[in-house]
């Protein structure tokens, strides 16, 4: 289809769509009142699960298997985008390694500074919303992205070879399987320790306490694991392309 | 106004459409669809949201009887973002593969070069 139909076609369409979305939304609950039982859940996850944060008391608790198929998702994403990746990776390993040089050479020294000093900081801040999560806002996916945040700031500091030197992938592999490994066997132990999977069979403590919640934080570091590899694992497959292509 | 949330939802929804079908550029497209994802969040948050309420998270200033906005959404809105994600890391890792073996990235011309 030629660009200028298809304008004219897209346009139609959308005005059509945006037309009946809006008819839609003059008939939804005003904006401010829900009817849904927002206040019952809260009273139940905070009385019977002792979670402060109830968010991630119905992430890792009331919808606990969907969190399951959650990370699932993001496991195979994350090797989905590393076997796309790799394939016909290696042809340029020399080129590859003049870049890393070149390319640590180009980094300001200013930025190299920021990014070395804050990086310490940045895993105690991801470590801290990791195994929080059942108590402030936070949790497992959030802290994750904040560790894996952490790596990328080794590489825009321009440490790009002290990266090679620790290998991240192999680590940020074993991290990935090893969070969702965790949480499959956390949501099988249901089974074993108590009458479902996913129950939550840990003694429940006092709702605030950092050991509190039962399963809730348990599950969440598990996730914080694997976002923090998932997401690793992706940013260095990603980051190897551009090393791969620098110098075009 | 008490639509103005869902307007606003459907406006980025139907933008987000606009970009992804006129986009001449793969990154750019893989964008446009995260703007159309993000019509979602709003909209989740928007059905969630009550007048008043407190984030839903007990404190001893917070007891668990106040009035809150909704738990679920947020929890669904936190799902929708590691969809996002993983959908954009995987339509990125096609977007280099694509490049590697036709030479552009103008969703356009990818079918001109393969044959």
């Amino acid at each position: 289809m030629s660009v200028r139909p298809r304008t004219v076609a897209a346009l139609l369409a959308l005005a059509g769509l945006a037309a009946l979305i809006a008819w839609a939304a003059s008939e939804l609950t005003p904006f401010g009142t829900p009817s849904g039982p927002a206040n019952a859940i809260v009273r139940t996850l905070v009385h019977e699960r002792h979670a402060a944060n109830t968010v991630n008391g119905v992430t890792y608790d009331l919808r606990g298997l969907d969190t399951l198929g959650e990370e699932l998702i993001l496991f195979v994403a994350a090797l989905g985008s590393a076997v796309l990746l790799r394939h016909g990776r290696g042809e340029d390993v020399e080129q590859e390694r003049g870049e890393d040089e070149r390319g640590a050479a180009r980094t300001p020294d200013a930025l190299r500074a920021a990014g070395t000093a804050l990086v310490g900081p940045l895993v105690v801040l991801g470590v801290y919303v990791v195994v929080h999560g059942h108590l402030s806002p936070g949790g497992g996916f959030q802290g994750g992205v904040v560790l894996a945040a952490g790596l990328l700031l080794v590489y825009a500091a321009g440490q790009v070879m002290a990266l090679k030197r620790v290998e991240p992938t192999a680590l940020v592999e074993v991290a990935d399987a090893t969070g969702a490994l965790a949480y499959a066997l956390v949501a099988a132990a249901g089974l074993v320790f108590a009458t479902a999977a996913l129950e939550n069979f840990l003694p429940f403590g006092t709702t605030g306490n950092l050991l509190s919640a039962g399963t809730i934080p348990v599950l969440s570091v598990a996730v914080g694991v694997e976002v923090t590899g998932a997401v690793a694992l992706i940013l260095t497959e990603l980051l190897d392309q551009t090393l791969l292509r620098g110098g075009e | 106004m008490t639509v103005l949330p869902y307007l606003v939802a459907a406006w980025l929804l139907v933008v987000g459409l606009w970009g992804t079908i006129t986009s001449r550029h793969l990154v750019q497209q893989v964008m446009c669809l995260t703007v159309v994802q993000s019509s979602t969040y709003v909209l989740l948050l928007a059905v969630g949201y009550r007048t008043g309420g407190y984030a839903p998270i007990v404190s001893s200033s917070v007891p668990p009887s106040s009035p809150f906005v909704d738990p679920i959404v947020q929890a669904l809105a936190l799902t929708d973002v590691v969809v996002e994600a993983t959908v954009v890391a995987v339509l990125l890792a096609l977007t280099v593969q694509a490049h590697k073996r036709f030479g552009t990235v103008d969703p356009d011309r990818l079918g001109e070069l393969s044959g």
